[in-house]
């Protein structure tokens, strides 16, 4: 391998831990407020409300149904709007982050629905509010699972974020469809791909040991 | 004394599929300051539903539920929070924040009434020391035995100086032993405190020990309250009678033979009546069960006997017991 395609991997793992980060964190200032919202408005839970769950809940399933491919391409004019331009890393954080906010959501809704009812009766008789109880019972109850969730959305936003090399989004996706792929330069294709794994299995590893020290039960 | 809980004719409905349930039926009875009250019941009887309307967690479908004098379903949200806080309650389940350590549970009450930093520390603290946890207040719940999970969840209701404990099946997950340590201390609390308690139990044990008085409920409807030694003694419902007396273990030996029941209340709990009888009549009974209580230290019991055939003799073994002073009742042999 050159020292060309050396810099340019070198590079790439940078990109794509930039891109990781930035997507998964706005993904989860987005996510994380829908998820509660779907699990507090769902049937039976402290702030029931069938059409605003009805309408988020629909507006998560659509996004989340469309393939991540079909959405990069769907979002471009709303990037070029967001941030100016439509190709580059700092480009491909805004689809990144708009197919995981639904994910997220999801995700979060259902860490927050194992928590027992009893203990919401609990901060209920103790004349907590409805707010409060999310915020000091609900969440911190759910904060293993919440990490373990987190776990997963970052390793599905690194493997998405290789698709946006495709539309000319940088990161290590980009030097394996360009090097590796049309070029068929098997090493940089499997130097990548070895990178990309190792990068995912980090970030499980991360998550479990996080979920684990938080986790006292 | 005030009253601090006061129903009236409290009905409650759930709807389930367009089916209705009545959970309770026509509840109206009165929980005086400073007293133990027991609610005893089968399960699915309704007690549950009943002591969760006591601080609105459940909402009456009609009637009213006062407490000291204010009728809790004429409160806004942010005002029945605030009476929430006169009115603690702890669970079957514990219910207490796994994530959380066990001063950080005790002080979670407090923290939602608004109490500072530092004084919340320094009052969970104490009421750690109450209920005797002082040396595991940095655990995780998780690391406790059920007994000492109810203890925080104890102290974590009391943080607060509430002005009533519902203890809703509070020591049903727990074994003989350690419940009795936790009505040990509930008592204990409500001497010290004045604390009003109501507790609901599907074990007359619990309310043996502890209660002053008790209702009992069945099939959602309030069948006796009162004194418990009178219930005890002298259950006048078909739910109270089933509950305080078992049910016969035998089939007497002859078909025509009758069974009775003797009631002892207490002063008679030291004669051989039983002796006495054959002593003084020659007549003999075939006793099927027997059995003694100790509610507020004194004895209460009941026997089931059956009577010869002939009616002359089984006539003078009534009138025996009788002029002892015990209360003598046929027993219905399919009760």
């Amino acid at each position: 391998m050159s020292d060309y395609i050396k810099d340019a991997i070198l590079t790439g793992v940078w990109e794509t831990f930039v891109m990781t980060f930035f997507a998964s964190l706005f993904s989860y200032i987005v996510g994380m407020p829908l998820g509660v919202i779907l699990y507090s408005t769902s049937k039976g839970r402290l702030l029931q409300n069938r059409a605003v769950n009805f309408v988020i809940g629909a507006i998560v399933n659509i996004t989340r149904s469309l393939p991540f491919l079909i959405l990069l391409v769907l979002l471009i004019p709303f990037t070029r709007l967001v941030v100016g331009q439509s190709i580059g890393t700092t480009a491909a954080i805004v689809p990144l982050t708009i197919g995981a906010i639904p994910i997220v959501a999801r995700m979060v809704e259902s860490s927050l629905n194992e928590v027992q009812p009893g203990i919401i009766e609990a901060a209920a008789s103790m004349g907590a509010s409805p707010l409060y109880t999310i915020i000091h019972f609900i969440i911190p109850e759910a904060m293993p699972s919440l990490l373990q969730g987190g776990a997963i959305n970052v390793a599905t936003v690194l493997g998405y974020s290789a698709m946006a090399g495709v539309i000319g989004g940088g990161g290590l996706g980009a030097i394996a469809l360009q090097y590796g792929y049309y070029r068929y330069q098997k090493d940089v294709l499997w130097t990548t791909v070895t990178l990309l794994i190792i990068m995912v299995m980090l970030i499980q590893e991360l998550g479990i040991r996080l979920s684990k020290k938080h986790r006292k039960t | 004394m005030d009253n601090v809980f006061e129903l009236q004719n409290v009905y409650k409905t759930y709807k389930n599929d367009g089916k209705e349930f009545t959970a309770l039926k026509e509840v109206s009875l009165t929980v005086k300051e400073g007293e133990i009250f027991g609610i005893i019941g089968m399960s699915g009887a309704g007690k549950s539903t009943l002591v969760r309307t006591l601080n609105r967690l459940e909402e009456v479908t009609s009637g009213t539920v006062s407490f000291y004098g204010k009728d809790l379903a004429s409160l806004k949200a942010k005002e029945l929070r605030k009476v929430r806080h006169s009115i603690s309650m702890i669970f079957q389940g514990f219910n207490l924040v796994n994530q959380r350590t066990v001063i950080q549970n005790v002080e979670q009450s407090l923290k939602i009434i608004g109490t500072p930093r530092a004084e919340r520390r320094e009052k969970a603290l104490k009421m750690l020391e109450t209920v005797g946890l002082s040396e595991k207040a940095n655990q995780y719940p998780a690391r406790l035995s059920g007994g000492q999970k109810q203890r925080v969840a104890i102290a974590r209701a009391l943080a607060v100086d509430p002005k009533v404990l519902l203890c809703d099946e509070a020591t049903s997950a727990l074994d003989p032993k350690i419940t009795n340590e936790i009505l040990d201390l509930l008592k204990k609390i409500n001497e010290e405190r004045k604390l009003t308690i109501v507790i609901i139990t599907h074990e007359m044990s619990v309310v043996e020990k502890i209660c002053d008085r008790v209702a009992i409920i069945d099939d959602g409807n309030l069948a006796e309250v009162g004194d418990v030694k009178d219930v005890f003694s002298n259950p006048q419902s078909k739910a109270a009678k089933k509950l305080v007396f078992p049910s016969n273990p035998f089939d007497p030996s002859d078909d025509e033979g009758q069974i009775v029941r003797i009631v002892f209340d207490g002063t008679q709990s030291n004669v051989p009546f039983i002796a006495n009888l054959v002593e003084q009549t020659g007549l003999k009974v075939n006793i099927l069960s027997a059995n003694t209580r100790s509610v507020g230290g004194i004895g209460y019991g009941q026997m089931i006997v059956e009577l010869p055939p002939r009616a002359e003799e089984r006539q003078k073994i009534i009138d025996f017991f009788r002029n002892g002073g015990l209360s003598v009742s046929e027993v219905n042999r399919n009760e």
